[in-house]
């Protein structure tokens, strides 16, 4: 299974705090 | 790093993955990459869930240190959550499972940390500079653990 990182960052960052989650933010630029 | 199924157990386990590429639309990665000063790739950064940086990793990492580091960012928060018992578990867990890595000397300091801040009982940072002694000797934390012998 992989890891199904999402684009929409500020979406990630409102989960993260109503969801009392941390977050993993990868800056990549790794091919595509 | 990514592709280890390890690393992707404990991704799915601890956090919300997000993602930032340099080829994202509408300067995604220059706007998201200031507000975060990350100029460099691969970075990530490991978040608590106000937001805040509590661990970062730049540059690339075999899977044996990249899976400690990202250990030690999971822990951090659990440290900067005041949940000292998890914490300590979990900087314990990377002393045990990856003993031979960068992140095995700063979990060993941390470790011994945790009880104290918890219980304000300096014996487990007595502990810890004592057994820096034994291991991890030319390390920065063994030479900060020092003092607490």
């Amino acid at each position: 299974m992989p890891i199904n990182f999402s684009h929409d960052v500020e979406q990630v960052l409102a989960q993260a705090k109503s969801q009392s989650k941390p977050v993993l933010l990868d800056f990549s630029a790794a091919p595509m | 790093m990514w592709p280890d199924e390890r690393v992707v157990r404990f991704v799915n386990e601890s956090f919300l993955p997000a993602r930032v590429h340099v080829k994202d639309p509408d300067n995604a990665f220059k706007r998201i990459s200031e507000r975060f000063q990350a100029p460099w790739t691969p970075t990530i950064l490991l978040l608590d869930p106000s937001g805040a940086e509590q661990h970062r990793i730049e540059g690339f990492l075999p899977t044996e240190d990249f899976l400690p580091q990202l250990m030690l960012g999971r822990a951090r928060i659990a440290f900067h959550e005041q949940q000292w018992a998890d914490a300590e578990r979990r900087y314990r867990q990377i002393v045990e499972q990856f003993p031979n890595t960068d992140a095995a000397a700063e979990a060993l300091y941390w470790a011994g940390v945790a009880p104290y801040k918890a219980t304000g009982n300096p014996a487990s940072l007595k502990a810890t500079g004592e057994a820096f002694t034994k291991r991890y000797q030319t390390t920065s934390w063994a030479k900060k653990a020092s003092v607490w012998r």
